[in-house]
């Protein structure tokens, strides 16, 4: 045995290919199904994995998003572990019937007697200059379906992780991929086996003079922001939330506790959207502390833009980020 | 195509006719059974001791002649309306009244029954159905998974997206359209251009059969012939069973604001009790001793229920943050702390 760490570097596809290959190799339940599965998906998700594992556990399904949601659930309920792919997260419109009416509410309605242990994997958000549609964010929805828990990675190793405790859930989890994050970082990913704990944010960088609360894409966004801080001497904490529900409260109002400041950072619509429940919820339960108004940086008030020349003025980056963080260090 | 039928409405049989005696007359059992707990299921709303009420009567046949199809091992995924089914299936009476009574400890069926929960979003259950079909065959089991809709379901995209996946994968799965003529107060020539739903079975490259629902033998026939084709993973079958809503679509509803006293009137001579009855005198192993006996037998079996069901511990306020999820969140632990003290 060789004393070396085990891991190889990855881009986050990579991971999450990895992941998939780990859970179908280990427990003969995990099917892995969605549009163009088969031959690895429109990012090369899937990889192999059809030829490896077989079509009969990674296939091709019809071009339907309810009925992909509504099958997996089927399949859960029976006894399976369906880990069901939807092209892009701006395509789960058509299945938002089964998602809100269905997916996280069948243990509750039978009292435990059935469970829908199923993985919804999307890619999700902008900044890759993708046709219309393609770069919705529409993870406050999902976090409005009762009994169904919302995970977003921010990195390879993270992605893996998380994603393997979430086909392990015994419950339903919503997956979503920052398409900008796929294969822009490669970081070492450990080989094998391993889960990260669901429900649990993460301090993705420590400070004490403002706390950065934010998740999948914009982690990097707010790392940056702090970087540039810390050459003015301010030190910035990034919260990395990484699943939204269940909602780790206890970490985030650790940080404003310490920090006094909280800049709530997303890329999804700024109304409505899950920023908007974090700052609530720092005003519910810490408003003591706070020596600033909590300020959230996210989408804009409009669909997000398909044009490609003007898209990066919707999607946040660290120096609209930083001008929030100047504003809550001048109150 | 032509509905189907091997019992005339006034009780002649067919020849050859596909039922024995006994399985006719377990049938006329499960009918009579389904009859009595709709009748009285809607009493009891009226006296405020069940919630909302989807009554099913003159659809008894339709229902009871599919579940009985199933073998034991074999999953029904019904719609709001099929009470009448799920008893056929094993569920007790007691719980479907627990269930209307809208009382959690109706809502945890046993665990060794294959019956899922009454859907009240139309359709979506469908394709629950096809995915429930598609586990067996990666568990070496060869259950088959009963599922039914409406006329009005068939206008969703559930019903297509359902059945196009199930004909795709070859689920081992039977559809049942219980075409009532309603979907609440539209009728059927207002839902679809086409009113012959198996029609539409064609589309999806599957058998497509057209039944009189309200003829249990005919029922029970066509849906034993589908399961044995889907446990041959022979793959799915629509099952049009042409039957009528005779009461209205829920305890909620008044028919009479969309249609007139008398429509429907001639159902009433269709009527699947009655005409079930009928046949099991022609084959003379029926009479009135045995109808008053089965009678009494089955109004017993529902005052038990209701004793059972009465008997159920009050519901409590912390029960509405449990079964959330496996376990419990912190926000859910805080919010159950403060139901508890009421």
């Amino acid at each position: 045995m060789a004393d070396a760490p085990d891991t190889r570097p990855m881009t986050l596809v990579q991971a999450v290919n990895d992941a998939l290959d780990v859970a179908l190799s280990q427990d003969p339940r995990v099917l892995l199904f969605g549009e163009d599965v088969g031959m690895g998906g429109v990012f090369r998700v899937s990889d192999g994995l059809q030829g490896k594992h077989g079509e009969a556990r990674v296939f091709d399904t019809p071009l339907a998003e309810a009925g992909i949601v509504g099958y997996g659930i089927g399949l859960a309920l029976a006894g399976m572990r369906p880990v069901a792919e939807i092209q892009f997260a701006g395509f789960l419109y058509p299945a938002l019937d089964q998602v809100l009416s269905h997916l996280g509410r069948y243990r509750h309605r039978t009292r435990g007697r059935f469970t829908v242990p199923m993985v919804i994997r999307a890619p999700y958000g902008g900044g890759v200059h993708t046709p219309e549609q393609h770069a919705d964010s529409p993870e406050a929805v999902l976090t409005q379906a009762p009994g169904v828990k919302v995970v977003i990675p921010s990195d390879p190793m993270r992605a893996k992780g998380l994603l393997l405790a979430a086909i392990e859930d015994p419950d339903p989890v919503f997956f979503l991929e920052a398409i900008k994050l796929y294969r822009s970082v490669k970081a070492e990913v450990p080989s094998g086996h391993y889960t990260l704990e669901l429900g649990r944010a993460r301090v993705a960088r420590a400070g004490d003079a403002a706390t950065l609360v934010t998740y999948g894409g914009m982690v990097e966004v707010c790392l940056k922001a702090a970087e540039v801080a810390a050459r003015e001497g301010v030190e910035l904490e990034v919260i990395d939330l990484e699943t939204l529900a269940p909602f780790d409260a206890a970490t985030v109002m650790a940080s404003v506790e310490k920090t006094g400041r909280a800049v709530v950072v997303y890329e999804a619509r700024k109304i409505g959207g899950f920023g908007a429940e974090v700052a609530a919820r720092i005003a519910e339960e810490t408003v003591w502390s706070l020596q600033a108004p909590v300020l959230r940086v996210a989408g804009w008030d409009a669909p997000y833009p398909p044009f490609s020349a003007i898209e990066h003025h919707y999607r946040p980056d660290a120096r609209r980020v930083l001008e929030a963080v100047r504003k809550v260090l001048a109150a | 195509m032509e509905p189907l039928r091997f019992i005339a409405e006034d009780g002649a049989r067919a020849d050859p006719f596909p039922l024995s005696p006994e399985e006719l007359t377990r049938g006329y059992r499960e009918v009579v059974r389904a009859r009595v707990f709709d009748e009285r299921a809607l009493t009891l709303q009226r006296q405020g001791k069940l919630s909302v009420y989807p009554p099913y009567k003159g659809q008894e046949a339709a229902q009871v002649g599919a579940a009985l199809a199933l073998d034991p091992g074999d999953w029904l995924v019904p719609s709001y309306r099929e009470t009448a089914a799920a008893l056929a299936c094993g569920l007790s009476m007691s719980q479907a009244i627990l269930y209307w009574r809208a009382d959690p400890a109706g809502w945890r069926y046993p665990d060794d029954l294959r019956v899922l929960p009454f859907y009240i979003p139309i359709a979506t259950q469908l394709l629950h159905a096809v995915g429930v079909a598609s586990a067996g065959r990666y568990q070496g089991e060869d259950w088959v998974a009963l599922t039914f809709i409406g006329d009005g379901g068939s206008s969703e995209g559930d019903f297509h997206e359902a059945l196009n996946f199930a004909a795709v994968f070859q689920a081992p799965m039977v559809m049942v359209v219980q075409n009532n003529g309603w979907a609440i107060s539209v009728p059927t020539e207002k839902q679809m251009r086409n009113p012959r739903i198996a029609d539409r079975a064609a589309g999806y490259g599957i058998p497509g059969v057209v039944v009189d629902g309200n003829d249990l033998a005919a029922v029970w026939h066509v849906t034993r012939e589908a399961v044995a084709r889907a446990r041959a993973g022979e793959g799915p079958t629509l099952i049009e069973a042409v039957t009528y809503r005779v009461g209205p679509h829920t305890s909620s509803d008044d028919p009479g604001r969309y249609r007139s006293a008398d429509a429907g009137a001639a159902w009433l001579a269709r009527d699947p009790v009655s005409r079930l009855r009928a046949a099991l005198e022609g084959l003379g192993v029926w009479d009135d001793a045995r109808e008053e006996a089965l009678r009494a037998e089955i109004a017993e079996e529902f005052a038990a229920a209701v004793r059972e069901a009465d008997a159920a511990p009050e519901p409590e306020p912390q029960q509405i943050v449990e079964q959330v999820f496996e376990t419990m969140t912190p926000d859910a632990r805080a919010a159950w702390e403060v139901l508890r003290r009421g």
